[in-house]
């Protein structure tokens, strides 16, 4: 079993190959049912794989198999978190090609299969960086699925914002991914490995950890980070999730991001978990000091946006930071907690984005205020935008609320309020959008002056040939099975405690305590929703009592869009890891 | 084994990223970006240097006969030029179809995405 591990990237790149090399003869009916059909098959290899991961599989490519404790080949590691995420990245893939089924414009003559080949490529990058098991095979997935990203942001080339996202989304990643590069090379230095369990054998070997362990470490985060969109490398993803076409914000949003923090963990677990790595003082100082501060930097400029798209890339910011604290917290139960509030969140967000798509190629807008009780006709999107905002706010028995419940129960006290907090506002704002595009409910928002930093989201070309009239099925199945999915993701019978051991049996092991429902749980998910709604209502009718006070205003003009800005804030946020990990460091 | 070829590398990469940070044209930021990456290239092949060896090539060498400088690194050195050469011309083209929508390539002028 374990040797079909490598076709996990290996199906979808040769189903990309094809397409282009194909891709000129094809009809645009025959690229896309390819590419749909390879994207299928390899989320049912990966969860066939999946359901066999149990002990974790080692496949060591090409039979370069250890020799005395040294190797030399290429490592992929099959265990439950890494082909959970492979499979999930390829069942989001697969619903973002069923949702572009004919959606954008008439490709050029001769082209049909760019698009789904872009997508396949994608794929595999992110395949390849769940399962693989060496730091510079991370490394070259990381940068595989990061071109192939910054290709499909700027997909529509002709609109100026698109390849400007693009751009900034491309410097900023790319930046990081070569700072990543470092670090790996200084720990290849001190130990003549790359495989991670080796790396981390070979650290502990060496003893305590010294500056060249921080070194690599702060600079393999920051490659991570820079992915996860922590704050403050984070500058780059609204910039690349307000101009990507819909299709590919499901994929960024719903799972690209969550694989940077998957990275941290991985890294951690396999890395600097030993004697010889990081203190784990020092890793919780990190994620949470960074996670909270993503946390509510992501839910405050979520409140404040008017575009909706980037309304949904700071509530992914908002996330993502709430992830990177339960991955901080470093106890088995609160990765329990986070494997299942990224299942639900992949298929909640994408689902909103999916439904932000049919706005935009019916009314050829997203901007919130614009939209104003437009969309009262399309009662079925209304129905999976509302259920949508509820279940990001937490609302049991969907997959986030159980997530999210477990995590709080993990981290306790402060952090939970934060949890809460973040849910509530995010889910506010969404649910905001959707009183007033799809109720029209409140006073219309008034053409109030809109301060100079920001970007209304008035003037977006719909991505379709024409502006919808009819929405297609296909576009409204989607967001409504990817809804179901984090749905099921709480309500299945075992599937929660499924997870949990999966994660427990790839981490450092420990005590399997199920993840389940619990009363206190249940109620923080209902009063997080609760709060969602009333910030929703408070918002609508009284719109002046939530205005943007003058301090948002400095947050807002930290996002200028200039490159060379983001850049000086990722050196930074790299100087700042270095800070915040060296007391520990210091002391061993 | 001496530290400056460390140095170097570190430099290459903070010169790099000094420039991207001060950059007014956006051709002179994805040129930046190469640079920062010339950096690892350097501290790769730093990593892999032995006093004395030779090309770790045993075509015309007995094994074993005298030491070779690692080779993991270079075939790593060499993955890294592949990677950079694909993400430098992506971003070039992308670079491209910004001076053709807004008709300029200075990162100060670019002002449709913020807030």
């Amino acid at each position: 079993m374990k040797h079909l591990l490598p076709l996990v990237v290996a199906v979808p790149l040769l189903g990309a190959a094809l397409l282009v090399a194909g891709g000129r003869r094809l009809p645009r009916v025959v690229a896309e049912t390819v590419g749909c059909a390879v994207a299928a098959g390899t989320a049912a290899l990966a969860l066939l794989l999946l359901a066999n991961s149990s002990p974790p599989m080692v496949e060591w490519v090409g039979g370069w198999t250890p020799e005395n404790g040294r190797s030399v080949g290429i490592v992929l590691v099959g265990d439950g978190p890494g082909l959970g995420l492979a499979a999930l990245a390829s069942l989001l893939t697969v619903a973002a090609l069923a949702y572009s089924w004919h959606y954008f414009d008439e490709p050029p003559r001769r082209h049909t299969g760019s698009f789904p080949a872009l997508v396949l490529l994608f794929q595999a990058g992110m395949c390849g960086f769940a399962v693989a098991g060496d730091l510079f095979n991370a490394f070259v997935f990381f940068e595989l699925m990061s071109v192939v990203a910054y290709a499909l942001t700027g997909h529509r080339v002709e609109e100026a914002k698109a390849v400007q996202g693009a751009l900034t989304f491309g410097v900023v990643t790319s930046l990081g991914a070569y700072a990543m590069l470092m670090g790996i090379a200084l720990l290849y230095a001190r130990t003549g490995e790359l495989a991670m369990a080796h790396i981390g054998r070979g650290l502990d070997r060496h003893g305590g950890p010294d500056a060249l362990v921080l070194a690599a470490f702060v600079l393999v985060l920051t490659g991570l980070l820079v992915k996860a969109a922590a704050v403050p490398f984070h500058f780059w993803l609204p910039d690349a999730h307000a101009v990507a076409p819909t299709p590919v914000c499901m994929l960024l949003s719903g799972v690209m991001v969550e694989l940077g923090a998957y990275g941290v963990w991985r890294v951690h677990d396999s890395v600097f978990s030993g004697p010889g790595g990081v203190p784990e003082a020092d890793l919780e100082r990190v994620l949470v000091v960074l996670g909270s501060l993503t946390a509510v930097i992501g839910a405050v400029m979520c409140w404040y946006q008017r575009h909706v798209k980037r309304l949904l890339a700071y509530s992914t910011v908002a996330h993502t930071g709430l992830f990177l604290v339960g991955i901080g917290i470093l106890t088995p139960q609160a990765d329990d907690g986070i494997a299942l509030y990224v299942l639900g969140h992949a298929g909640v967000k994408a689902a909103l984005f999916a439904c932000t798509g049919i706005l935009l190629d019916r009314y050829g807008t997203v901007d919130e205020h614009a939209l104003y009780g437009r969309a009262r006709e399309l009662r079925g999107v209304a129905v999976l935008f509302l259920v949508g905002a509820l279940a990001l706010g937490g609302l049991p028995p969907f997959g986030t609320a159980l997530g999210k419940a477990v995590t709080e129960e993990a981290v306790g006290g402060p952090l939970t309020v934060l949890y809460v907090a973040v849910s509530a506002i995010t889910a506010g704002a969404v649910l905001r959008v959707a009183a007033r595009v799809f109720l029209g409910l409140g006073p219309q928002p008034g053409e109030t002056p809109s301060p100079a930093y920001e970007t209304t989201g008035a003037g977006e070309e719909p991505e379709t040939r024409h502006r919808l009239g009819r929405v297609p099925g296909t576009m409204t199945a989607v967001p409504a099975l990817l809804l179901a999915g984090a749905l099921a993701v709480g309500v299945t019978p075992g599937f929660a405690a499924g997870v949990s051991r999966a994660v427990n049996e790839a981490g450092s092991g420990g005590a399997v305590t199920p993840a389940h429902w619990t009363p206190p749980g249940v109620l923080l998910g209902l009063v997080s929703t609760a709060l969602a709604a009333g910030l929703a209502t408070l918002a609508v009718t009284r719109p002046a009592l939530l205005a943007e006070p003058g301090w948002a205003a400095p947050l807002r003009r930290l996002q200028s869009g200039h490159i060379g800005d983001y850049v000086a804030w990722t050196l930074l946020g790299t100087v700042l890891l270095g800070v915040l990990a060296l007391p520990g460091v210091l002391g061993a | 084994m001496s530290v400056l070829p460390y140095l170097v590398a570190v430099w290459i990469f903070l010169v790099g990223a000094h420039g991207l940070a001060t950059s007014r044209n956006l051709i002179h930021a994805v040129g930046c970006l190469a640079v920062c990456q010339s950096g690892t290239y350097v501290l790769l092949l730093a990593v892999g240097y032995r006093e004395g060896a030779t090309a770790p090539v045993y075509a015309d060498l007995e094994p074993g006969s005298r030491p070779v400088v690692d080779p993991v690194v270079q075939a790593l050195a060499l993955t890294d030029v592949v990677v950079g050469a694909t993400v430098t011309a992506l971003l070039l083209a992308l670079v491209m179809q910004i001076a053709k929508r807004h008709g300029t390539v200075d990162p100060d002028e670019l002002s449709e995405l913020r807030g």
